[in-house]
């Protein structure tokens, strides 16, 4: 059976509005960051989401904690809507779902201590008498590894890894429920970057937590997550369980993804076949007509340019791994590129 | 020198040490580099954040202000360090190129690409404004970039990522350079852009025989486009192998855990096994070996005195590892 | 970034401290000023070491028979102004206004737009639309119209002298601070802020204020010479500080008449006013690039590895 729903997502949409240029007469004059997007993130999971720059990703997540507003769609909480909800009216949902930043030099304010930075939730929403709350964040740096004693230092004096320590202390605050973590280790040197994700793992387990984490990085996702979900062009792709994913991914974007991963074991890289995009990633500006992925899929025909395809389970897989795709892939199929496209951007 | 074939080596690096006077005291930024390159083959510096990766090139071509540089580099058989700025100028561009991790900071948002490509070329020899542009345009296209006599008047803003690259990569081979040196070329771009970028580099290199330095701190970059690699940590070298050498049987402990440390595509859930700590400072470094107080084998002799690189050779292959416990290798 | 340094636990303001304390032309500055904030609180006392008050008039030893001003000597050391008052009394008497009301009205412009500011680049839409009209119309309004109908209005005086010029300085700060507190809105530890539920009031207190102060201090420092220099107009206009009152500006306007005979009359009040207006806008300066942001990342700028 399946676990609890935490957040469920339904046909998100997300534009943001763009000086159109005359010379291009007629263009859209708005920008579909998230072009209807329905997901449901299960408590106690990691969900991950992946995806190349401008795929929407960064903005999903906003929209999940509420950052940003979405125009369309419905955003549930513990089955209650908050898509439309007011500042206020979203109070208490703060306290529940938190988000974890990318860049650790910018998501700390640089002129405030960071026992004032992490004690934030504290404040806000006014818990605990004042004494207390030092002995709190203090409690919380303990946590996640950092010296207590540093508590009037300021972000300045702490590595890049230290930061995120921070970012992540003032996140579990409040014990949430959800953590939203966006690209929380993509700006960290490796070796720090497993310290990172070994933490992330550590509170998930002793404090319950939901993760949805999203990455371009397909190895650290795929080593976090229990599901992935594959975003191209303000849409999900694919979905599927983490092993299902890697081993037997049915969209051909997800497959492309996969092989242009380097593969660093000498005998992985003989066996790899290297399977080449043609082109970068098409501006969300003017997104293709049907499947948003089909000027670039070697596998398009002339389906894929009238109708887009639906986010359901394919080749008889079961209702855990849906692909949008007319054509997937089968079990065992290799994608193979047209030799005769160049290899052109 | 590792794994140099039978041709000589292009450029030698003696010893380089580089540093630099701040507020804090001395910055020693790299601390006894040694290495060689030979023509049309790939050399991979990996290392993290202060490892020294990026000011070592930086330093060889004159792009280091205020440092305090010792050591020798010599390349084609000319000391780059010795020489006067004026004849250091000339190298770069037609005997060293250089290209960085961000593109947009190579080129001027004011002026079209093409202008920019025939610009450099005009400043190193003697053609017409035609011919260079001629030039460009013929660059722009064998990069890869579609339609290039119409790119070739677009501004840099007009370019997606990807292009950009390949465009400044177009300006770095423009003059035919013995050496191209990428800092980081891929880092900012998307995966699927970034396995189309370092085909082209091995393609260019092919065709050209150009010689590469790829400084990067991902391995799996290092793994696809190397052949011999150079593990720089805290300004030193850890380890100086061939790529097959150094991912089979990195000898190393912190190369060991670099690898063990990275989740990988083909592993299965379970505890990623980080390096513990951060890297040390570089004003007023540990005296002995740098990685000492976050290696888990380290002996007395570890935080006393720094260990020289010695030869482990495994499979007949230059390997060389700067540890005081050579045996230390065999499977991470 | 580089790796850590021991950590040494220096906030951003010690280290533009110390940038400071190391900077040659600031120490230069601050002691000039020091040397002005002297000299405005033992004016009483030089009054009563030469015998001679601001205003008393010395037409006996401090005119020639022929009604000219004295030059500088025993008696009066920077000599004597048309009425036969004493120069160097009423420099130093001077210096109190000018600080005075420099200091006072940066302040108060400071303050203003700085609150104008960040209430205007933080809530975007209406709010800021309708601020930076406002803050348009202000920086448009003709200075000397104002201030000519208001002084005929309330009559001139020390405050009026304050809110004028504290009136046409605030909107071009408020501008400034307006653009960063709109750069500040999107950055990512704004962003955690408002992840974390927290409200306008304190998203522009405590996350913005203390960002966008290090450009208010620059600004203030900088505002106050050219305050200065505006009293200055304001007096030598006959529309500030009213006589005999003795301001450095009222001082230049006297001199108009007689400089041709009594050099000493446009030297000494003239280089009062430059040497205060240099000594501050060197401190501005000092102070601008010691607060610079650029400063305050650990050491990686020059170290080696990638960003």
């Amino acid at each position: 059976m399946t676990a609890a729903v935490l957040v469920q997502l339904r046909d998100v949409v997300k534009e943001f509005p763009v000086q159109s240029r005359a010379a291009f007469g007629g263009r859209s004059e708005r920008l579909q960051a998230v072009a209807g997007v329905s997901l449901e993130l299960r408590r106690g999971e990691t969900l991950g989401l992946v995806g190349e720059s401008g795929c929407g990703k960064s903005t999903l997540a906003r929209c999940v904690v509420r950052l940003l507003d979405p125009n369309a769609g419905q955003v549930l909480f513990d089955g209650h809507d908050i898509s439309t909800a007011s500042h206020a009216e979203l109070g208490p949902y703060r306290r529940r779902m938190q988000m974890i930043f990318q860049d650790p030099y910018g998501s700390l304010n640089p002129r405030r201590r960071v026992g004032s930075i992490i004690g934030d939730p504290f404040e806000i929403h006014g818990i605990g008498p004042a004494g207390e709350r030092r002995r709190k964040v203090q409690d919380l740096m303990a946590l996640v590894g950092l010296n207590p004693e540093h508590y009037n230092r300021f972000p300045a004096d702490f590595s890049g890894g230290q930061r995120q320590r921070i970012g992540i202390a003032r996140a579990i605050a409040l014990r949430p429920e959800l953590i939203v973590c966006d690209e929380p280790v993509s700006a960290l040197d490796v070796s720090i970057q497993a310290q990172i994700l070994n933490l992330l793992d550590e509170l998930q387990g002793e404090l319950g937590l939901t993760y949805l984490f999203i990455s371009h990085d397909l190895s650290v996702v795929r080593h976090v997550s229990d599901r992935v979900a594959v975003m191209y062009l303000g849409r999900i792709a694919e979905v599927a369980p983490s092993a299902a994913l890697y081993e037997r991914a049915r969209h051909p974007y997800t497959r492309a993804l996969l092989s242009a991963v380097p593969a660093f074991d000498p005998d992985e890289r003989r066996a790899h076949t290297s399977v080449l995009l043609t082109g970068d990633p098409p501006s969300p500006l003017d997104p293709p007509r049907g499947c948003r992925f089909h000027p670039r899929c070697p596998r398009a025909q002339s389906r894929c340019a009238a109708e887009e395809p639906q986010l359901i389970p394919r080749a008889g897989d079961g209702p855990e791994h849906t692909t949008a795709c007319h054509f997937p892939l089968a079990d065992g199929e290799t994608l193979s590129t047209d030799a005769a496209r160049s290899v052109t951007a | 020198m590792t794994g140099l074939p039978d041709a000589a080596p292009l450029l030698e690096v003696h010893d380089l040490a580089v540093s630099f006077n701040t507020p804090d005291g001395v910055l020693e930024a790299v601390r006894g580099v040694s290495f060689g390159l030979a023509r049309g083959r790939t050399l991979g510096i990996v290392g993290e954040s202060g490892s020294g990766k990026s000011v070592t090139t930086q330093s060889m071509v004159g792009l280091t202000r205020g440092a305090r540089i010792t050591g020798q580099a010599l390349f084609e058989g000319r000391d780059l360090l010795a020489l006067p700025a004026a004849e250091l100028r000339a190298v770069r561009g037609r005997g060293i190129a250089m290209i960085f991790q961000s593109p947009l900071s190579s080129l001027h948002p004011l002026y079209t690409i093409g202008w920019q490509i025939a610009e450099m070329i005009r400043a190193h020899e003697p053609v017409s404004a035609a011919q260079a542009r001629a030039r460009a345009v013929e660059l722009l296209g064998h990069v890869g970039i579609p339609r290039p006599e119409r790119r070739v008047d677009d501004y840099p803003h007009q370019y997606s990522g990807g292009m950009l690259q390949r465009a400044v990569i177009a300006m770095a081979i423009a003059l035919n350079p013995r050496i191209l040196v990428a800092d980081e070329p891929t880092t900012a771009l998307d995966v699927t852009v970034q396995s189309q970028i370092l085909r082209l580099l091995r393609r260019l290199q092919e065709e050209f025989g150009t010689a590469i330095i790829m400084i990067t701190h991902d391995l799996g970059v290092i793994a696809e486009t190397a052949h011999e690699v150079l593990v720089m940590y805290a300004g030193r070298a850890m380890e100086q192998a061939a790529r097959e050498s150094l991912l089979r049987t990195p000898r190393h402990p912190y190369t060991q855990g670099l690898l063990r440390s990275r989740p990988r595509l083909d592993a299965i859930g379970g505890r990623l096994v980080p390096i513990p700590g951060q890297p040390p400072s570089l004003v007023a470094p540990p005296r002995g070996c740098p990685f000492q107080e976050r290696c888990e084998w380290s002996i007395d002799r570890c935080s006393s005195t720094p260990p020289p690189l010695v030869d482990v050779a495994g499979d007949g292959a230059a390997h060389r590892s700067a540890c005081w416990l050579p045996e230390r290798g065999g499977a991470p | 970034m580089s790796a850590v340094p021991r950590i040494r636990g220096r906030g951003p303001w010690e280290l533009a401290f110390e940038r400071l304390r190391r900077d040659r032309a600031a120490i230069a500055s601050v002691i000039t000023i020091l040397f002005a904030l002297v000299v405005a609180l033992a004016a009483p006392m030089l009054a009563q070491l030469t015998g001679h008050s601001p205003i008393e008039q010395f037409t006996e030893t401090g005119l020639s028979p022929t009604g000219i001003p004295v030059g500088p000597g025993r008696e009066f050391w920077l000599g004597t102004d048309g009425l036969g008052r004493d120069v160097l009394v009423r420099i130093a008497y001077g210096t109190r206004i000018s600080l005075l009301v420099g200091v006072l009205a940066s302040g108060l412009a400071v303050l203003i737009g700085a609150i104008v500011g960040i209430a205007a680049g933080w809530h975007g839409g209406a709010v800021d639309t309708f601020l930076s009209r406002f803050m348009d119309v202000v920086l448009s309004l003709p200075f000397l119209v104002l201030a000519l109908a208001l002084a005929a209005l309330v009559g001139p005086g020390l405050g009026v002298s304050i809110f004028l010029i504290a009136f046409f300085s605030w909107a071009s700060v408020g501008r400034i601070v307006r653009a960063e507190a709109r750069a500040i809105r999107e950055r990512e530890y704004v962003q955690a802020a408002r992840a974390l539920g927290a409200g306008s009031a304190r998203i522009m207190f405590i996350e913005i204020l203390p960002v966008v102060s290090a450009t208010v201090i620059v600004y203030a420092t900088l505002l106050i010479p050219s305050s200065i220099a505006f009293e200055a107009t304001l007096s030598f206009l006959g529309l500030g500080v009213p006589p005999p009152t003795p301001t450095w500006g009222n001082m230049l306007t006297d001199a108009m008449a007689y400089y041709k005979v009594a050099w000493w009359l446009l030297l000494f009040p003239g280089a009062a006013l430059l040497g205060i207006t240099y000594a501050f806008n060197v401190l501005g300066d000092s102070v601008r690039d010691a607060l610079d942001p650029r400063h305050d990342q650990t050491i990686g700028a020059a170290g080696g590895g990638v960003g």
